[in-house]
């Protein structure tokens, strides 16, 4: 099918990703649990797995997967 | 448990994966030519798409919350259902039988039945296939919205159209493609959603080590957290070792099943009844886009499968630890009450007096109607005669009082006790993710087995593509709507679940002895497969009736004929009654085909049956992608697993 999956994905957790970030950020103390700012953290391990997938995407754009 | 407020930010994931799904649907929309994209995906997918899509399909139903659930029970020897329980037989999908699903060119399961037996065959398994995946998703979706409703307030019939619809949506526009793509989407989402869960609530807890030494403590005396009866205790190693306690007997496990229930009945019977015959996921893999990606398929699933039940099972145990800890202020959830019960039960403790603790004990049970902790409920009762409390600390006590677990509400407990806005939405996502991975799963399956080898075989044969295709859509609105009544048929029975879970397992449970011998022995005929699943369903209701679980009443739960046998648990009965349905349907199955004639040549049976099959030649792909060769090395991986655990 003409629809590489990795788009989609790595474009939602991007984007969940970086809501996430600003959001723990923004909030600072107020969103932590067990006093870690979890969703800044979880943030910014979604935004690098969606930017790593979409990097994923745009390699296999570039050269077509053989296999 | 209150409910858990939602603000925008949750709503906002929320939105934004529901609009992600859709959106691949409407992308996947004009690829859908012919039925073959539509039902089959045209055999275009990569390997690893296939493999993961595989395990979300799996892991819908009630997955997430069930396994928490049993991980509180049972500890981590619920790892039995992943490691003994589905990876090996998952292997030899891929290594052995792949081959001929995917080489016979058959579209589903029951097509490969009518090409290796008759017909006969095919629409006894496609009849009932197309039955169970509309309870199976039914009773997945009703689940779900009781719990939407009970912990965010949501209307249950909201909640059940707008899951259903949403999954209509890209279905329907997508097909299986469509389902599978979400499904790999679904499948990151289910992961990192409960994965921040897992590590606050071990974090929490104190780490590994301090939650094992909780769990031992409760093991010796599980009737404190009102895991077990009174009086019933275990070895320390009850909740944290797998093997231990199950090779000790079925009295010193939480589970109540012996070793050879364990290996035989869920290792081998029940787990490759359901991996390797079961078209939901025999589906995903028939999807790929050539032989090896299809023989890869399960075991790309196999390695996320094996390490599930640290994301799965641990939270369960987190729970148990939890509650044992008295400063952490948590407990496994009680039976949801409402409001009204809990205002009934403030006025008893109010009316109550310190002298007579027994009647306030009576009093508070009764207007619950539930089973209470007495000394709890005495203290409680003398702490308010001394200084009044207020009705929100009555109403806690209370809560902490009653003496029986919600199991199911362990997994959402946690997210409500540990994710702050934000993580929230993404949890609950997560959570709704596996529930539509679930329903797409099924609804795919149905739509295929009805359109090809109901709706093609015996209604409307030798009609053009174009009219299959237009089929097909029609049956996933239908499919769609059939499995949403059977949501409201379980929600208006309480039985209904025990009775449709039943039946289940009376038709599952032979299934793989037939299809073991019809790709294994090429001597078995079509009268024998036919008459030996007849007679394994009959065995297995017959078995039922004829044996019960300790502490069940003759009924529903068994034993109505006469009591033959008692186990000492449902997972036991359910476990021996797998065995035996096995060795009923492969005995019948073999004497019969023995005694008839075989109607099917050897040229016939080429890429149907083992021994008539060229072996496949694998030469050209790298030794690390041969299936076999990766399988064996999954089952290492596997067994040093249960070695660690053990």
């Amino acid at each position: 099918m003409g629809l590489d999956i990795r788009w989609p994905i790595g474009l939602m957790f991007t984007l969940i990703g970086a809501l996430l970030t600003v959001f723990g950020l923004a909030k600072g103390a107020e969103s932590t649990s067990l006093g870690i700012n979890i969703n800044l953290i979880w943030g910014v391990v979604l935004l690098v797995f969606g930017v790593l997938m979409l990097l994923g995407a745009i390699s296999g754009k570039k050269n077509p997967p053989s296999a | 448990m209150q409910a858990i407020q939602l603000q925008w930010i949750d709503y906002t994931i929320l939105v934004a994966y529901v609009a992600f799904v859709i959106g691949i649907g409407w992308m996947l929309a004009r690829y859908m030519k012919t039925s073959s994209d539509f039902l089959t995906s045209a055999r275009s997918i990569p390997t690893w798409v296939t493999g993961l899509a595989f395990i979300s399909a799996n892991l819908g139903a009630l997955e997430l919350v069930g396994m928490a659930a049993s991980g509180a029970k049972y500890g981590i020897a619920t790892a039995h259902f992943y490691w003994v329980g589905a990876i090996p037989a998952m292997i030899f999908l891929a290594v052995f039988m792949m081959p001929f699903y995917y080489g016979s060119k058959a579209r589903s399961v029951p097509e490969y039945l009518k090409m290796r037996f008759d017909e006969r065959v095919r629409a006894l398994n496609s009849i009932a296939f197309a039955v169970m995946t509309i309870f199976a998703s039914g009773i997945s979706m009703n689940a779900l919205a009781k719990l939407l409703n009970q912990l965010l307030g949501w209307d249950y019939n909201i909640a059940l159209w707008i899951c259903s619809g949403v999954v209509l949506l890209y279905v329907l526009k997508g097909g299986l493609t469509s389902a599978i793509y979400t499904e790999v989407l679904q499948f990151f989402m289910i992961v990192l959603g409960f994965a921040p869960v897992v590590y606050l609530g071990l974090k929490d807890v104190g780490g590994w080590h301090v939650m094992n030494h909780a769990l031992q403590s409760v093991a010796v005396n599980p009737s404190a957290l009102n895991l077990k009866d009174a009086g019933i205790t275990f070895a320390p190693d009850a909740w944290t070792s797998a093997w231990r306690p199950v090779l000790a007997g079925s009295e010193h496990n939480p589970m109540g099943v012996d070793w050879f229930a364990m290996i035989f009945g869920l290792g081998f019977v029940l787990s490759f009844g359901y991996w390797c015959t079961n078209f939901l996921v025999v589906q995903r893999a028939m999807a790929a886009k050539n032989m090896n990606a299809a023989r890869n398929t399960p075991l790309v699933a196999a390695v996320p499968k094996m390490f599930f039940p640290f994301l799965v099972i641990v939270p369960g145990m987190i729970a148990v630890a939890l509650t044992s800890m008295p400063d952490k202020n948590y407990r496994i959830p009680p039976p949801i009450l409402s409001e009204a019960v809990y205002g009934q039960a403030i006025d008893a403790v109010k009316h109550a007096t310190p002298e007579d603790p027994a009647a306030a004990v009576k009093a508070v049970a009764d207007a619950l109607g539930k089973k209470v902790a007495p000394d709890k409920i005495a203290s409680l009762v003398a702490a308010n005669a001394a200084s009044k409390l207020s009705d929100a600390q009555i109403k806690q006590g209370i809560y902490n009082s009653i003496a029986e677990n919600y199991y199911d509400g362990v997994i959402l407990s946690l997210v409500k006790k540990y994710c702050p806005p934000g993580l929230l939405g993404l949890a609950l996502t997560a959570l709704l993710a596996s529930f539509m991975s679930g329903m797409a799963g099924n609804v795919t399956a149905f739509n295929t087995v009805f359109t090809y080898d109901l709706y093609q075989a015996y209604f409307a044969p030798g009609k053009s593509d174009r009219h299959y295709f237009l089929t097909g859509k029609v049956i996933t609105v239908v499919g769609i709507l059939l499995s949403i009544g059977a949501a409201y048929f379980a929600s208006m029975y309480d039985n209904a679940m025990d009775i449709i879970q039943l039946v289940f397992g009376f038709v599952n449970a032979p299934l793989f002895a037939t299809f073991l011998l019809g790709m294994f022995w090429k001597r078995t005929t079509g009268t024998g497969a036919f008459l030996g699943l007849f007679g394994g369903i009959a065995g297995s209701a017959l078995f039922h009736s004829l044996t019960i679980a300790h502490g069940n009443l003759p009924g529903v739960k068994g034993g109505y004929l006469h009591l033959a046998q008692e186990f000492p648990s449902e997972m036991a009965q359910n476990f021996w009654l797998a065995a035996f349905a096995f060795i009923v349907c492969f005995s019948l199955t073999l004497v019969i085909s023995l005694a008839t004639s075989r109607t099917k040549s050897d040229a016939d049976l080429k890429g149907l049956v083992y021994s008539l099959t060229p072996k496949i030649v694998d030469n050209n792909i790298p030794f690390y992608q041969k299936p076999a060769v990766v399988g064996i090395v999954l089952l290492i991986v596997c067994v040093i697993l249960n070695f660690i655990f053990w």
